[in-house]
């Protein structure tokens, strides 16, 4: 419950990293896969992706990342990796495994 | 003498002098640190937290490089259900996604319960089939256990809180005891089916909230869960800073359940395999906002400095030293996130 300006919109703004703007999503991926603590996992995903954590925050930085690793973003579409696409690229750059990914590959006989 | 603009824990505004803000932080300090025997905060943490609280500028944020990621809470619902907008909630998904800059979203039923969900969970799965063909970041299901739903009349057990005031505590009990049963067997199986849908991870919100047999129910649902879905992530959310004991003698692997805080309930979900813990802590409406936020970052503080998981703090209305309003003003919650996270070490919100 609650109002999404007063509370995501303004923890967003404030203090969070902002998702596909940046390298949020995939900093929550490594959380929810192998319970990482924040630092370790954004030491794990700037690993991968061969940045330093403190550049997984900066959307201008992060965005050609995303851009020539195909990871998918927010805008600039054109011929971009949409939605599974950019998981697909995600769970290979990271080492995880997605459970979306995993199936889509079983339903399309991958 | 200079007073600052603050605000009370219901949200209203209030001007306080320094004086009145520094014994007000002392004080939410040595209350979470009496209630939950943890460590008080530092001289230099309460400074900090003034400084926080007496910021100039609306928001504030935290340093550079410290930011953290979010999880919500019925967070597909806020567009859809509460601002009765005409969306479909895997659109409220990307919206999300796209425009709000969230690092996840939970799909949620209007009805935010596992019992009721499992009714219909054949009409979620699509939704959350089509959120993860078309989302990038993690999308988790998310619902509460809520086990006061298995209570007669519209569940199969007897109403502990009517058996209660009847002195029938043996019978209270045992009808806690076999709503615990219900609640698991609900949400392994809603679980479940959110796995076979693709969903990165299942969000057990607000465990607790019908007390230690709630919040056993959850920590069960989460072992089993994990056991028959190692891929799928748990988040246990807490439903308040301490666990009622409305059953009293539960224990979860050699702990009594009733009456954990925070950094005490972090090791039964670590025990039980949740991949994130969500505490909570409660807002008292008739205190201000500093004495609130000092009082929240002392059980945060404790409870990062024993947890293995990543904590992802409950900072909405009424709970993370966010004042008890329907829309709470962003200078409080951003002030709360900042302490949260500088000083109390979260790893999400």
């Amino acid at each position: 419950m609650g109002d999404p300006f007063s509370l995501e919109v303004a923890h967003t703004l404030s203090s969070c990293m902002s998702g596909i703007r940046t390298a949020g999503d995939l900093v929550l991926r490594m959380q929810l896969a192998k319970s990482m603590r924040i630092d370790e996992a954004k030491k794990y995903v700037a690993e991968k992706l061969g940045v330093e954590p403190i550049d997984l925050s900066d959307s201008d930085r992060m965005f050609e990342i995303r851009k020539k690793l195909n990871l998918g973003r927010p805008f600039d579409l054109n011929r971009a990796p949409r939605g599974i696409e950019a998981k697909i690229n995600i769970a290979r750059v990271l080492g995880i495994t997605i459970n979306s990914v995993e199936l889509f590959k079983e339903k399309t006989g991958f | 003498m200079d007073k600052y603009f603050t605000r009370m824990g219901d949200g209203s505004g209030v001007y306080m002098s320094a004086e009145e803000i520094k014994e007000d932080i002392l004080q939410g300090v040595k209350d979470a640190a009496d209630r939950g025997k943890i460590p008080e905060l530092t001289a230099e943490e309460m400074d900090y937290i003034f400084e926080i609280v007496t910021m100039p500028g609306n928001i504030v944020g935290v340093e550079r490089g410290r930011e953290v990621v979010n999880t919500s809470d019925s967070g597909s619902c806020k567009m859809t259900y509460h601002a009765n907008i005409a969306m479909e909630r895997s659109t409220s998904v990307l919206v999300s996604e796209k425009v709000l800059g969230a690092d996840s979203v939970d799909i949620g039923n209007m009805d935010y319960s596992y019992k009721a969900v499992k009714q219909i969970v054949h009409n979620e799965t699509p939704v959350m089939e089509l959120a993860q063909l078309n989302t990038v970041m993690p999308v988790l299901y998310g619902s509460m256990p809520n086990l006061g739903l298995y209570t007669k009349p519209d569940g199969p057990v007897d109403n502990w809180s009517e058996l209660l005031p009847m002195a029938k505590i043996d019978e209270a009990r045992a009808a806690q005891e076999e709503a615990v049963e219900h609640a698991v067997r609900d949400m392994v199986f809603v679980a479940g089916e959110m796995y076979a849908a693709g969903a990165d991870g299942i969000n057990l919100d607000t465990c607790g909230a019908s007390g230690d047999a709630d919040y056993l129910a959850s920590l069960l649902a989460t072992e089993k869960i994990k056991e028959k879905y190692p891929n799928l992530g748990v988040e246990f959310g807490a439903a308040g800073e301490f666990v009622l004991g409305m059953h009293g003698k539960l224990e979860y692997e050699g702990t009594r359940i009733a009456g954990l805080y925070p950094h005490k309930q972090v090791k039964l979900a670590e025990k039980a395999g949740a991949n994130i813990f969500g505490p909570v802590v409660n807002t008292n409406t008739s205190k201000s906002f500093p004495w609130n936020l000092a009082r929240t970052v002392t059980f945060i503080k404790a409870c990062s400095e024993v947890a293995e998981i990543p904590l992802h703090i409950n900072v909405g209305m009424g709970v993370g030293g966010v004042p008890m309003t329907e829309i709470p003003p962003v200078d409080a919650v951003t002030r709360a996130d900042k302490a949260l996270i500088e000083i109390g070490k979260a790893d999400g919100l």
